[in-house]
């Protein structure tokens, strides 16, 4: 077998483009790498026919020498809470085992457009719930650089097709640090965009205020090719915005002279294990040595982002997954009494534990007598995580920290002690309570071989800059 | 403290069946969580406002235009799991 599959998005494009691979042989040896990679469990979904037959579409057309699009060739995975038509969109759930979109989510109608091939849907935790892929109903993504160990979550999948070379990259979404987490777990890169900057269209919401849709690469230079193509305005997001940059890729080989890089003492700190500070900070040492200027950054409100995340998420959560009734779509539950029976029963048996547990916090916080001390009280302690972040950006260009205290955990280690998960998303989640764009990439190694990842968290719209920096670390 | 009287409440209130086991478990999760959750009262949040969302944007317009859709009518119908007559979905009855 030749190493096609492990190829990155621009050897792919150059490959197709110049006909020293056809995508045929391209989707063929990725999907027969797939076959024998399956004990990750990287996919719910493999469209394999579908894969193919695009892929003999665009051989044809570029025999012919008819104009194809920017991402002709590439492999996408996509996440399984993003909708492609005519393949099932599962949520990683019983409740959507069976239903199958009869629509684009608009992040894939432009990839489309640009002849990307959807090979397959990856796993995820079920509703995207989760920081391990545990909760899928479909079983755990391991990871490649140690299979007893998870791949991150929530978008694991995703974040292990790319690490694995069963895609060229991934789409995944990031509320906590679902894309963050799983990079930084498996070695690769990953952007999560700014709030807004890539339609939600499409994608199964989970906490709408916090809720991003970004990707995994195998370089930085693919991160800023595939965000060109996805970011931007949507009419069917009211919430989306415009981009700030026509080529992202224009941030590439600038170095990072004069940057002000942030160090926010708090994500330094206690509980984050030492192996994985000393690794992060030798990275920034290095970024010194190529001219630019470390800033100490204090940001205090910290330690309260991850109780306010779990207020408010389950709170707009317990509200988006009201849909789902099993009336019209999703779990029909075979023996009911009458109507009221049928929305417990399908509910009951039709989500898992997790998606249980924050329904009931999320119905909880938003409920009378509840709602002052815990929701009201959330949203306003929210804007002044936010306020520390837009001051510390006064002082510096972007911030690096780490992505999670510690690398991979192993599987079923936290799956029994919920407050232990989350403690996992503690310095991706205040990043994500503004809005900022953080960029996910490989840092080192631990001592026993397990991939460490540092985040380069920028101002809002600021993804140029993140792009710039880690485009330095990565030479 | 998030009782299990708490928790079959919520239960209720959100539609959702839950067994005897998931509503000891929540009991004891949801009380570690809660108690976690704390902290935030050392914070001082008088008179500050609420942050229901965080790029600004307010009072979004479209222009009132037809815009062709990639699912038709006919593909919606032929991919419902429910059955289909009169061109309609037919769904449980609810009333």
């Amino acid at each position: 077998m030749s190493d096609l599959h492990k190829l990155g998005l621009k050897e792919v494009l150059d490959g197709v483009k110049n006909k020293t691979f056809s995508c045929e042989e391209l989707v063929r040896e990725t999907l027969s790498v797939c076959e024998e990679k399956s004990e990750l469990n990287s996919f719910i979904v493999l469209d394999k026919e579908g894969a193919l037959n695009k892929a003999k579409e665009l051989d044809r057309k570029i025999a012919q020498e008819e104009a194809v699009g920017a991402l002709a060739g590439a492999l996408v995975g996509v996440k399984d809470i993003i909708c492609v038509k005519g393949l099932k969109n599962t949520c990683a759930s019983k409740m959507l085992e069976n239903f199958v979109p009869p629509y684009n989510a608009t992040v894939v109608s432009r990839l489309l457009s640009e002849d990307a091939i959807v090979i397959g849907k990856t796993n995820t935790d079920e509703f995207a719930c989760g920081g391990s892929t545990e909760t899928s109903f479909f079983g755990v993504t391991k990871n490649p650089y140690d299979l007893e160990r998870v791949a991150g979550g929530s978008s694991g999948g995703s974040a292990v097709a790319v690490s694995a070379d069963l895609c060229t990259f991934a789409l995944g979404t990031d509320t906590g640090g679902s894309i963050r987490q799983p990079a930084s777990f498996c070695n690769v890169y990953g952007l999560k965009p700014s709030y807004g900057l890539v339609s939600r269209s499409g994608v199964v919401s989970m906490a709408s205020s916090w809720d991003t849709i970004g990707h995994f690469a195998k370089s930085v230079e693919d991160l800023a090719t595939v965000l060109n193509i996805i970011a931007g305005k949507d009419r069917k997001d009211s919430t989306s915005v415009e981009k700030t940059s026509d080529d992202y890729r224009e941030f590439l080989g600038r170095g990072v002279s004069g940057v002000k890089i942030g160090v926010p003492e708090e994500y330094f700190a206690e509980g984050v294990e030492a192996e994985t500070s000393e690794i992060v900070k030798g990275r920034i040492l290095e970024l010194e040595k190529q001219g630019a200027e470390i800033v100490p950054i204090s940001l205090s409100m910290t330690k309260y982002a991850l109780s306010v995340y779990y207020i408010s998420m389950p709170a707009e959560l317990s509200a988006n997954l009201e849909r789902f009734d099993g009336v019209r779509y999703g779990h029909k539950p075979k023996e009911y009494s009458d109507i009221v029976d049928y929305y417990f029963k399908a509910r009951g048996e039709g989500f898992g534990a997790e998606i249980k547990r924050r329904i009931i916090t999320g119905t909880y916080v938003l409920s009378a007598g509840y709602y002052d001390a815990y929701y009201k009280k959330a949203q306003k302690v929210r804007g002044l995580i936010i306020e520390d972040f837009k001051k510390a950006f006064e002082k510096c260009d972007v911030l690096i920290a780490p992505v999670s205290p510690f690398p991979a955990f192993k599987i079923g280690e936290k799956a029994d002690n919920p407050l232990g998960m989350y403690m996992a998303d503690i310095l991706t989640i205040p990043v994500s309570a503004g809005g900022f764009p953080s960029l996910a990439c490989p840092a080192g190694f631990s001592k026993d071989g397990l991939p460490i990842g540092l985040q380069i968290i920028g101002p809002y719209l600021g993804e140029g800059k993140c792009i710039r920096v880690a485009d330095a670390i990565s030479i | 403290m998030i009782d299990e009287k708490d928790v079959l409440h919520m239960g209720k209130l959100a539609r959702i069946e839950l067994t005897g086991d998931e509503v000891r478990k929540f009991s004891k999760d949801l009380s570690a969580v809660f108690e976690y959750m704390e902290v935030l009262n050392e914070v001082n949040t008088d008179d500050l406002p609420e942050i229901s969302q965080v790029n600004g944007l307010s009072s979004v317009f479209e222009e009132d235009v037809v815009v062709a859709s990639d699912c038709l009518p006919a593909e919606l119908l032929s991919q419902s799991q429910n059955p289909v007559e009169l061109n309609q979905i037919k769904v449980s009855k609810v009333v």
